[in-house]
């Protein structure tokens, strides 16, 4: 019975597990590997040269301002992204008509790619000529048109990253949001009620915030994944024919641009940054078990 | 107030979709083009340098394909782990389980290397197969799995079903709302992949829709309308999928959200 046992479980989970030793094993231990040689245009590892790719990495501007970067937008995105969306699923679940449609009207620029998203903000929306549709905004109280995402100083181009990625993942959020509210059993309320709790920020503060609370860290925890493997939006927004700006790098845009970018293909150093980015995720991972898990007991 | 605001950007994409070049950079905001320019269409689809039929036909092989793998593999591990009595099964979990912790992008360097050493660079392969092996819905179907009841299945024993038949006759046919939702997430989210894409699909007769449109999207003087027209066409089966299957997706993201 245990030996049949076995060879169910192999037959139904081994096929998975095999595509994952090949496409998810193999290379992560491939570039770990490949990190120690020198490796440039090629994906055979040409020479051993030992950390040289780490310290490389490390020490070279542009990889660390890619980790900046990063810290920007997620200190942008994530607060802001955390806030509204609960904001909307407040507002859509305490409608009594037309719920539905407003659900779906927050959550159809989920079914938009980040490319989608990127051209119209690109080209349309935050144009940096006359006809763009926020200089043509700007034009009616008579200012001058704005280069929106073509200057560092101010940096105006975060307007243009931050409100994209906002459109396209607030009903996402808003979802679960609703999801959860529509959990909280309503006795808690009443019990709120007859406890003399005002309806509003009381309520919300004691009874509804804390019912949250599981979903509130699911958001803030995918919230900020999504934002560190931000590509497409950057990619896309940042780069044209001639070329991606030095600045506004996340990691993974500079990643990409360093292995397989035209010119400098050099999968050692790209892989060395690769497994330091795994590191950091690793690391965050084991502080939010400590933070979130052994902190407070949910 | 905030629902228009959210329509804005869809209004813009038939707006200027529709309209003239001259129209789209024309200094005056004119709410509608002057006229409809459903030609825009002929010319999109007959543009020399970028494939723009080939690229939807790419996307919709890549999407069906990735769609169809993952319910099957996915679908199956999930039940193993949460079903089979196996002493191994944790471990096994837990290596499934630590590859969700590595986001998938900080691995596309590594696994460029072993698509290209495979030989798959832009091939449907490469576009595909990689992407057949998510341990993201290996978790969300064992987690359902585990919620499964168990009489259904135990009736299906005591009729003399092995596994597999049971999986089949039972599981499979009393869960077709929980593939439903996965189906939708893995087709949107394939759909609308960029980054592979871009990576695996050098040749442009590999392209899939959205490499196509960065390709239009960054090339010197971009053609507008055409542009707009063909990002409007880009997400109108994934605005179908979404029309029809809108319940399953809610429900697929409220259970990924909440146990993810």
């Amino acid at each position: 019975m245990i030996r049949r046992d076995a060879r169910a479980f192999w037959l139904f989970v081994g096929p998975f597990l095999l595509g994952l030793a090949v496409f998810a094993y193999l290379p992560i231990g491939w570039s770990a590997y490949l990190s120690f040689f020198d490796a440039r245009n090629t994906v055979t590892p040409t020479e051993f040269v030992g950390l040289d790719n780490y310290g490389h990495m490390l020490t070279d501007g542009p990889f660390l301002a890619s980790l900046g970067t990063f810290s920007v937008f997620a200190a942008f995105i994530v607060p802001l992204t955390f806030v509204l969306s609960l904001a909307l699923a407040l507002a859509v679940n305490q409608l009594r008509f037309a719920r539905a449609f407003f659900r779906s009207v927050f959550f159809l620029p989920f079914a938009c790619s980040y490319v989608v998203a990127s051209l119209i903000w690109k080209t349309s929306l935050f144009s940096g000529v006359r006809y763009g549709l926020a200089n043509t905004v700007l034009g009616f109280f008579g200012a001058d048109p704005v280069a929106w995402t073509g200057t560092v100083d101010p940096p105006l181009y975060w307007i243009v990253l931050v409100t994209a990625r906002l459109w396209l993942q607030l009903g996402f959020y808003m979802i679960l949001f609703i999801a959860a509210l529509q959990r909280i059993p309503e006795q808690l309320y009443e019990a709120a009620w007859l406890d003399g709790a005002k309806p509003g920020w009381q309520v919300f503060r004691h009874i509804t915030l804390p019912q949250l609370r599981a979903t509130a860290v699911a958001v803030l925890l995918l919230n900020l994944i999504n934002a560190y493997q931000a590509f497409d939006e950057f990619y896309n927004i940042m780069g044209d024919a001639r070329g991606y700006p030095p600045f506004a790098r996340p990691p993974l845009v500079y990643l990409y641009y360093t292995s397989l970018g035209s010119g400098g293909q050099d999968l050692g150093r790209g892989s060395a940054g690769a497994v330091i980015l795994a590191l950091i995720i690793a690391l965050v991972t084991l502080l939010q078990g400590r933070v979130l898990r052994f902190g407070r007991p949910a | 107030m905030a629902a228009a605001l959210f329509l804005v950007p869809f209004y813009l994409l038939l707006r200027n979709g529709l309209a003239s070049r001259a129209e789209i950079t024309a200094p005056g905001w004119t709410f509608f083009p002057s006229t409809l320019r459903w030609e825009n269409l002929s010319e999109l689809f007959s543009l020399t340098d970028v494939p723009f039929a080939r690229s939807l036909l790419n996307s919709l092989v890549v999407a069906v394909l990735q769609t169809l793998g993952v319910l099957l593999l996915s679908s199956l591990a999930g039940y193993g782990l949460a079903r089979i009595r196996y002493r191994h099964s944790r471990i096994v979990f837990y290596a499934v389980l630590a590859t969700l912790m590595i986001p998938t992008s900080v691995t596309f360097v590594p696994s460029f290397v072993v698509v290209s050493t495979l030989g798959w660079l832009s091939d449907l392969r490469g576009l595909v197969v990689p992407g057949l092996f998510s341990a993201f819905s290996v978790f969300l179907f064992r987690q359902y799995f585990l919620d499964f009841p168990k009489e259904l299945e135990d009736a299906g024993r005591v009729d003399g079903l092995s596994r597999w038949g049971v999986f089949w006759r039972i599981v499979f046919p009393n869960s077709k709302g929980f593939f439903a939702a996965i189906a939708v997430i893995t087709a949107i989210g394939s759909w609308n992949a960029f980054l592979w894409p871009l990576v695996i699909a050098q040749s442009p007769d590999s392209w899939t829709v959205q490499v196509a449109l960065s390709g239009l999207l960054t090339a010197q003087n971009p053609q507008l309308n055409l542009l707009f027209l063909a990002a409007a066409v880009s997400i109108l089966p994934i605005v179908l999928l979404f029309a029809f299957l809108q319940r399953y997706l809610v429900r697929g993201v409220t259970e990924s959200g909440l146990r993810g």
